[in-house]
């Protein structure tokens, strides 16, 4: 077992966010935690990336308890999470300041390919688009070769369409380096497209709801009525009628 | 031709100047002609540039010992939160008294002279540099420091590698105001406490002789300085590193 989430307990002040949450993760499984908002998403993220310790319960990874970030878990923040005042090549070498340089190099030009930025290698991020932007920050957590990444409603700002390819992309990125991911959104059409779970928590303070397996191969018809199905079966998991 | 019309408005102002001067024959303001012939005098007599020194020489120490003190001691507090709930009000009380209200204090402390000039113009810069700092340092992204973290950089690696960055153009712009006073404070200081520089040239000019146009001619080389320091900072606004900080989202 690769993460291994037991028995969790969250509250800030007297707000309860998180109610015993447990929860098992396979390695190199993409696991999305789907929940509406204010649920405690992304305080469940943040216990797991070591940037808050649980009122109660732990988490352990490999076996051993999380205490703080770690090198080898990387937290891809939304977009804003690159650093504005390195450009593209500097983001992406950011994190590989214990490797030779000759490796630094070959790692920045294999990311820089992979995520689509050739050309833009000395380019600052505000010269970038939201959707590029986004591809940096992935670009930068993968060069370190984390086993594990955290996204944290990754392609939220970023229009549909745009999405759409991130989307894409990050499955090519997975399937190519077998990551472990837990991927958290709040849009269930992104979340049974891309996870192998589906982690349903429900109003704060959130338990998991539910936990719904996508065993549908990748690429995934959208049309598929498999596909349709599962979809209809997690919003009706929310209490949403499927009707606008 | 845009660039021209700054130097239009001076040109037309000093020529309405002039024009005002010799119209009314009025002793009470003398004409930029007079002013400009002031400067040729302080020039001829090798006071000119020795005075720019001296007050620029000032400014350089004091301006730099806050520098080299407001920046750490701004960025300590920023990043230690007790010790800013500790030491905050006492800034917030001293920063809104005049430099100059030191005076007496810093006569008593470094005497007549160049160190007391200094002291007043560290006092003038340290205490904006180091709430600029300080606020810098509390407006600093939390994402950026958890990404910093998260890719495992001590402590001192995250100071170097994201904190200073990160406030670098707060920074720079803080500088730039802080220089502005510096220099309007080593003017000041320098008609009380020492006898070289811009400041001393127009107490000196009054008491010597009722000299208007050198007090005039200091006045005009006191502001074309202070114009050259305020550009030359603005050149480090326009660097790549801290560019980014000021694009308009
Ligand atoms: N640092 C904090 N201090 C106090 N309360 C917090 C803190 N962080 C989050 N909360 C509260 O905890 C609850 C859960 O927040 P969280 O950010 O985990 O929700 P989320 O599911 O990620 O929501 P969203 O989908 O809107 O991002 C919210 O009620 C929020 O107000
Ligand atoms: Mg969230």
């Amino acid at each position: 077992m690769k993460v291994r989430f037991s028995n969790i307990n969250h509250h800030f002040g007297s707000t309860r966010v998180l109610d015993r949450i447990d929860l098992d993760v396979k390695e190199g499984e993409f696991v999305c935690i789907l929940g509406p908002s204010g649920c405690g998403k992304s305080t469940l993220l943040n216990i797991v990336g070591g940037f808050v310790k649980p009122s109660e319960g732990e988490v352990r990874i490999d076996d051993e308890p999380v205490t703080g970030p770690d090198p080898r878990r990387i937290f891809v923040f939304q977009e804003r999470g690159v650093f504005p005042w390195l450009d593209v090549e500097q983001n992406i070498s950011f994190g590989l300041f214990k490797l030779p340089e000759g490796e630094q190099r070959r790692r920045i030009d294999h990311y820089v390919q992979m995520v689509g930025l050739k050309g833009f290698e000395h380019a600052y991020p505000r010269e970038l688009s939201g959707g590029m932007k986004q591809r940096l920050e992935v670009a930068r957590a993968l060069a370190v070769n984390p086993d594990v990444l955290y996204l944290d409603e990754p392609f939220g700002a970023l229009d549909s369409i745009t999405r759409l390819q991130m989307r894409r992309e990050l499955l090519r990125i997975w399937e190519a380096e077998r990551k472990t991911i837990l991927f958290v959104t709040h849009d269930i059409e992104e979340s049974v497209q891309l996870a192998d779970r589906v982690v349903v928590m429900s109003q704060r303070p959130a338990r998991i709801q539910k936990i719904v397996p996508i065993d549908i191969p990748h690429p995934r018809d959208l049309s598929d009525p498999r596909y349709i199905a599962l979809r209809d079966s997690i919003f009706g998991e929310i209490g949403l009628a499927h009707q606008v | 031709m845009r660039r021209l019309v700054p130097f239009l408005g001076v040109a037309l102002a000093v020529f309405a100047w002039h024009l005002a001067v010799v119209m009314t024959g009025t002793r009470l303001v003398p004409s930029p002609w007079a002013a400009v012939r002031a400067i040729g005098e302080l020039a001829q007599k090798g006071l000119l540039l020795k005075y720019i020194v001296a007050s620029l020489f000032r400014v350089t120490w004091g301006y730099f010992l806050a520098l080299l003190l407001a920046i750490p001691f701004g960025i300590a507090l920023g990043t230690w939160r007790r010790g800013e709930l500790a030491v905050n009000p006492l800034i917030q009380v001293l920063r809104p008294i005049s430099p100059l209200a030191w005076i007496p204090i810093a006569i008593l402390w470094f005497g007549v002279g160049d160190l007391s000039a200094v002291f007043l113009i560290f006092l003038a810069s340290f205490f904006p540099l180091t709430v600029t700092a300080m606020q810098a340092v509390h407006n600093i992204e939390t994402i950026h420091l958890s990404a910093g973290t998260n890719f495992g950089l001590s402590r001192p690696q995250l100071l170097v590698r994201v904190i200073l960055p990160a406030i670098l153009p707060q920074l720079v712009v803080g500088m730039r105001l802080a220089l502005g006073v510096a220099w309007l404070v080593v003017v000041a200081a320098e008609m009380i406490a020492v006898n070289s520089g811009l400041g001393f040239l127009i107490v000196d000019a009054r008491n010597a002789g009722d000299r208007y146009d050198l007090v005039v001619a200091g006045m005009i080389l006191i502001g074309a300085i202070g114009v050259v320091l305020d550009l030359l900072m603005r050149r480090l606004e326009t660097l790549d590193f801290v560019r980014w900080g000021y694009a308009s989202e």
